[in-house]
């Protein structure tokens, strides 16, 4: 008598296995449908930046890349200027704010009384927060006139008789150029890097850093010895997220980087970005290769953000690799 | 779930005060272009909604997205800093019309030189412009300005960085005055300045730059030089006169223009008019001879008739420069062909 209620059983069992399957293929697919939506967003980007570009791809070639020249009334057209003020502009920033965001988090993880971290931790996170056009008027009318006034021209009196080096500190003292758009640019990457590095840091397990000092390690010995090659990881992704930002950073640099379409050897001199030269221009672009050199720079820009994910995985991935974690 | 509902209500409120809007006002003209004149043509629009009831709306997006938004009939008027020409306006059968005019000055900071005591001629200013005179003490610059002590001190010259409307009418100006700067720097929204310059964002960019580095020179135009207090240079004018700009000196170089041509257009720049600012510029609107709406056409023509009769004032508290009563009329009847 009981085989007939079993068999239902199992009947009302496989449907409701049935039922979760088909709930999880569901799940599945929206799911999968959401991840593609990035990828096909990322393909549309790339395949209309080109196609709006093409014009000033067929015209110039590879050239446009290594052509210094940004010309609207001759309608020549060479991304030389824009990519090294992008470049050395990022380079600099982070040579200035990785060393500070270091000691920001070193500070906040190892020698911080407990009663400052959260105040301190806070005011890093907010200071992340602010638009970058709050730095950019900030920059353009408080930091560059003290710029001006206070620092260069003491920087020019040390530094200008120095052979090689002097020239990065040559000409008049104005302010706004590529080294006050690379220290606005580092002041605002340090929040992203320190909070990173703080948080790795607090990963490093308790009992690791004891035994350190329980052998008598100084604190400095266990961050050289402990906490870094455990964070490696960590520390350069957040200068990677870093170094992202202040590549792709546009508002904040056009305000304080002088955008002059040349390459000079000074530091002290204005500069342009392929993000500043695209706020700058795209307004009032003549149709035709104006534009299209336009979209060719935000293609370049793209290509440079892209190889330098790529790169900062490829390190992740082979230091990771290499510590076996 | 009483603030979902809430939410619901202000949506389904917001939802029907939109429709009632559009059908009760359906005359409400819209308009996009040049920013030059955004401030004034705001202005307008709220007195005139005052007198009149009808709404007029204005947007800023810069000359050349005004003259493509007009062409692809997305608006009801576009306004434009640099006219088009006349065989585009017959391609297109549009009307352009001057509204408002305006004037750019070159500004300066010079330490111990105060406002207006410097005075430039327009090849000396185009020499500057082009980076060729690059000190204050240089020999061109002291002869025109015997009795002033010209300091030894670097020229940083500011200028645009975003295409302009502003720019166009500064290096036209200075092109004519100068083959070299022509060749070198060219006419344009967007040209190539000297190894020497700065660029600065807007007019309130190139101000900042210019009041914040000792020994710069920069243009912009009157209203904003005025509004943050600027030191002017005084510019020798076509019938040899040193002009401060002010309105006065802005309108008599419209005195002296015929705008008796098809898209009302005449050169304002070095006019020969005795007080004549020499960088005088006029702003444009843009609007189809035959609209698919004839009401908002009317509305447009409504609108611009009034403000040129009633906001001669208005425009000048922000530092713009009425149309001439002679010319006021010219723009009525050209206006006309709006239909």
């Amino acid at each position: 008598m009981s085989e007939p209620s079993a068999s239902a059983g199992i009947d009302l069992h496989a449907q409701q296995v049935r039922r979760f399957r088909l709930q999880d293929r569901i799940f599945h697919y929206s799911t999968q449908f959401f991840a593609f939506v990035v990828l096909a967003a990322l393909v549309g980007i790339l395949v209309s930046l080109t196609l709006e570009a093409w014009p000033t791809l067929k015209t110039f070639g590879p050239a446009f890349l290594w052509t210094n020249i940004w010309s609207v009334p001759d309608d020549q057209y060479g991304a030389l200027a824009a990519i090294y003020g992008t470049v050395v502009t990022s380079v600099l920033a982070l040579l200035i704010a990785v060393p500070i965001s270091f000691g920001i988090a070193l500070f906040l993880t190892e020698t911080c009384p407990v009663w400052l971290r959260r105040p301190l931790g806070t005011a890093i996170e907010l200071l992340a927060g602010i638009p970058s056009i709050v730095y950019g008027i900030w920059g353009l009318f408080v930091f560059a006139p003290l710029f001006a006034e206070y620092v260069q021209p003491p920087l020019q009196a040390l530094l200008g008789d120095v052979p090689v080096i002097g020239g990065w500190f040559s000409g008049p003292p104005i302010g706004v150029g590529i080294l006050a758009a690379s220290i606005v640019l580092a002041l605002m990457v340090i929040p992203f890097i320190a909070s990173v590095m703080r948080d790795v840091f607090e990963t490093v397990p308790h009992v690791l850093k004891e035994s350190a000092y329980g052998i008598g390690c100084t604190t400095w010995e266990v961050v050289r010895n402990v906490v870094l090659p455990y964070t490696r990881v960590g520390v350069i992704g957040g200068i990677m997220l870093g170094l992202g930002r202040a590549l792709g950073e546009t508002m904040a640099v056009t305000f304080v980087i002088g955008n002059a379409n040349r390459i000079n050897g000074s530091l002290f001199a204005p500069g342009t970005s392929i993000a500043s030269t695209l706020a700058n221009e795209f307004g009032e672009a003549d149709p035709g290769l104006h534009i299209a050199s336009l979209f060719a720079l935000g293609l370049v820009l793209f290509v440079i953000t892209f190889v330098v994910l790529a790169i900062s995985r490829w390190l992740i991935s082979r230091s990771m690799g290499s510590e076996g974690l | 779930m009483r603030t979902l509902n809430k939410l619901a209500q202000g949506a389904l409120a917001a939802a029907m005060g939109l429709a009632f809007s559009a059908s009760a006002l359906a005359a409400d003209i819209t308009g996009a272009g040049a920013t030059f004149p955004y401030a004034v043509y705001t202005k307008w629009a709220e007195a005139y909604q005052a007198a009149t009831g009808n709404k007029v709306n204005y947007q800023g997006i810069g000359s050349s997205g005004g003259v493509k938004q007009i062409k692809a009939k997305t608006v009801d008027f576009g306004g434009t800093d640099a006219p088009v020409k006349e065989a585009d306006l017959d391609a297109a059968k549009l009307v352009q019309v001057p509204t408002v005019m305006g004037g750019v000055t070159i500004v300066m900071n010079v330490p111990g030189i105060d406002s207006g005591k410097l005075k430039l001629d327009g090849v000396t200013a185009a020499n500057i412009f082009r980076g060729a005179i690059t000190k204050w003490n240089d020999p061109a610059i002291a002869k025109l300005n015997p009795g002033v002590t010209l300091p030894n001190l670097a020229i940083t010259v500011s200028h645009r960085s975003d295409g302009s409307g502003t720019t166009y009418a500064f290096t036209h100006y200075l092109a004519k005055q100068s083959m070299a700067f022509m060749r070198e720097v060219g006419a344009g929204n967007t040209v190539n300045w000297p190894a020497n310059g700065v660029g600065g964002k807007g007019n309130p960019g190139v101000a900042a730059n210019v009041q914040k580095i000792k020994g710069a020179i920069g243009y912009v135009d009157i209203a904003d030089a005025m509004k943050n207090k600027m030191d002017f240079v005084a510019l020798k004018n076509r019938s040899g006169n040193y002009i401060v700009p002010d309105q006065a000196a802005v309108a008599d170089a419209a005195a002296g223009a015929d705008f008796k041509v098809r898209g009302m257009a005449p050169d304002l720049l070095d006019q020969s008019h005795k007080n004549a600012w020499p960088i005088t510029t006029a702003t444009y609107i843009l609007a189809y001879e035959k609209g698919t709406d004839a009401v908002k056409q009317k509305g447009v023509v409504d609108f611009f008739t009034w403000s040129l009769n009633n906001g001669q004032k208005m425009a000048a508290d922000l530092g713009f420069v009425a149309l001439p009563p002679n010319v006021v009329k010219m723009v009525e009847a050209e206006m006309k062909n709006i239909k």
